[in-house]
């Protein structure tokens, strides 16, 4: 039980439920699609990127608790960082979540984003919680293909 | 005495906690809870018999079938060749060589629909499926289609997930020519009528595969009764090894069909000079050197289910299964997918408080292994409007507790999301 209570922590539940900077975004010049076929999930996040900062930051559709809170507390750290910036933190966050679960978590560099360390001991959930991040990726790369988790 | 409470009086036949120590597995413990596996539509745990079968197989027996001058191989082929005639027997098929040793139900269809099917579509042809459908049991039939310009035809369900029989008259014209149909969900348990289905498709000029995966696992099945032309099915959800499977048809259809993949052991000679000619029914559809030790554990596998009475497992199940569905139907918030009134062992369900890869984790937590997903039947969860449902399958080694521990599980995800 303690692994699960690791992994659905009072944050990613709160996130679940009422997701930050949900739904469409005005003046979004960047959007992405991002699928996870062997569950269902999928999202859109939607990016208004001026001048190398991302001035705003959305998602929406649907998916299990941990991709919904990822993808919620994706917008909010990534809101009003350089878009090099958002690089680095997709490569922290991607590096913590693939790595072994003894590893351990450099919170000063990884921020808020440790308590998705927990996902580590699911690796099945492992995409749930980067599905958001890779088409935030995508997105600022202004790909064409909708990422697929497969 | 009413029928349902006779019933009743003759059900849990079966001595399960004996059954249970002929599976090692159930007696493992995962993540430190007792092992509840309840993801027996994916693929079945296996009996000691079938293991060691597959033991001595490797250890005393192993060589290649046919031709083999020496002993081992000379017994190894008649033990393949008895498996075979295993198979037949289960099915009741008219004879052995009735029956293709397949890789599972995925090449068992494709196999059909590469050789009869290419064979016989035409452009303008209809071929008729069903909203439940199996991707195995869609794909196949889509490529052919597309192929030959042919157009694919889908039988509608009701809410409960009940095959619409009169839709499915209305569907059949004279351009159907094939109709597939699974003998039961995988993803919602409904058994559909698959003998009536057929009379009616024969009736006007079609032939019928039936998708057993999820039929032999769970109730007898007699293919002469059905009278489909072709019953295919997965060994590993039958106790067997996977990579073991049977293709089962009529033998005039077989002998009139092309092979599908060639090379050694289908052939009947080869010769630059003057055609190649192939090897009579099933040989010609088994091209090179098959899975074996898949065909001999099959077939003990088979002699295990026999053992325990495939009437009596149907019985006991729908037991175990009346029982969970009654637990499940108690919790608030629990949605069932899939309550037709004639079901095998199989739970689909979704929850208002969680997405069911959550409930799926959250069960694994508590060593219940289900299946959380669109269970290769995409079709069917648009249907529903469901991204995905979780999936609690049935084998005669569950029990009643397990099934507590189930709704325990779903507790306890109503918990954490409280």
């Amino acid at each position: 039980m303690s692994e699960l209570r690791e992994l659905y922590q009072e944050i990613i539940l709160d996130h679940n439920k009422n997701p930050r900077n949900f739904g469409k975004l005005e003046g979004a010049n960047r959007s992405q699609e991002g699928y996870n076929p062997l569950c269902g999930d999928h999202l859109h996040v939607h990016l208004m990127v001026e001048e190398g900062r991302i001035e705003g930051i959305s998602f929406e559709g649907s998916g299990c608790a941990i991709s919904k809170a990822s993808a919620s507390l994706m917008t909010a750290a990534l809101k009003g960082k350089q878009v090099d910036e958002a690089q680095d933190i997709f490569d922290n966050f991607h590096t913590m979540v693939m790595a072994d679960a003894s590893e351990p978590v450099d919170e000063e560099k990884i921020g808020k984003m440790a308590i998705f360390a927990g996902v580590r001991e699911f690796p099945m959930r492992v995409k749930c919680a980067t599905l958001a991040w890779h088409t935030m990726r995508a997105a600022l790369a202004d790909e064409d293909a909708p990422i697929s988790t497969e | 005495m009413t029928a349902l409470a006779k019933k009743e009086e003759t059900v849990p036949a079966l001595d399960v906690e004996r059954i249970r120590r002929d599976f090692p597995i159930l007696q493992e413990r995962i993540r430190g809870k007792k092992l509840v596996y309840l993801d027996n539509a994916a693929t079945t745990q296996k009996p000691l018999t079938v293991v060691y079968a597959l033991q001595h197989y490797y250890a005393a027996e192993n060589a290649n079938i046919h031709r083999g001058v020496h002993l081992l191989s000379q017994q190894t082929t008649f033990a393949y060749e008895r498996a075979r005639g295993r198979v037949g027997q289960f099915l009741n098929a008219a004879e052995s060589s009735e029956i293709v040793f397949v890789r599972g139900t995925t090449e068992g269809v494709n196999l059909v629909a590469q050789s009869y099917g290419r064979q016989h579509i035409k452009e303008g042809d209809e071929i008729v499926i069903s909203q439940m459908e199996h991707h195995s049991n869609i794909v196949p039939w889509q490529v052919l289609c597309r192929e030959k310009g042919a157009l694919l035809k889908v039988v509608p369900i009701n809410a409960e997930g009940e095959f619409l029989f009169d839709e499915y008259e209305k569907l059949l014209s004279e351009r159907t020519k094939i109709v597939s149909v699974a003998h039961a969900s995988n993803a919602l348990g409904t058994i559909n009528p698959v003998k009536e289905i057929t009379a009616l498709a024969h009736e006007r000029g079609a032939v019928v595969l039936v998708d057993g995966a999820q039929g032999v696992p769970h109730m007898p099945v007699d293919v002469r009764d059905i009278d489909c032309d072709f019953y295919v099915f997965s060994g590993h959800k039958l106790f067997a090894p996977t990579g073991s499977g049977a293709l089962y048809g009529k033998r005039d259809l077989l002998e009139a069909m092309p092979p599908w993949e060639t090379g050694g052991g289908m052939i009947q000679r080869v010769s630059f000079e003057e055609d190649t000619t192939y090897a009579d029914v099933p040989t010609r559809f088994e091209a090179g050197t098959p899975n074996i030790a898949g065909g001999i554990g099959l077939a003990a596998a088979i002699d295990y289910v026999n053992s325990i009475g495939r009437a009596e497992i149907a019985a006991y199940e729908d037991d175990v299964l009346r029982y969970a569905t009654e637990l499940l139907s108690e919790i608030d918030g629990v949605r069932l997918i899939g309550t037709a009134r004639e079901k095998v062992g199989v739970l689909s369900f979704v929850m208002d408080a969680a997405h069911p890869h959550d409930i799926g984790t959250i069960l694994d937590a508590e060593g219940v292994a289900v299946r959380a997903g669109h269970h290769c039947a995409q079709p069917l969860m648009n249907y529903y409007q469901v991204p995905a449902t979780v999936r609690a399958s049935l084998a005669f080694y569950n029990t009643h507790e397990e099934m507590d521990a189930l709704a325990a599980g779903i507790r306890k995800v109503q918990e954490v999301f409280g």
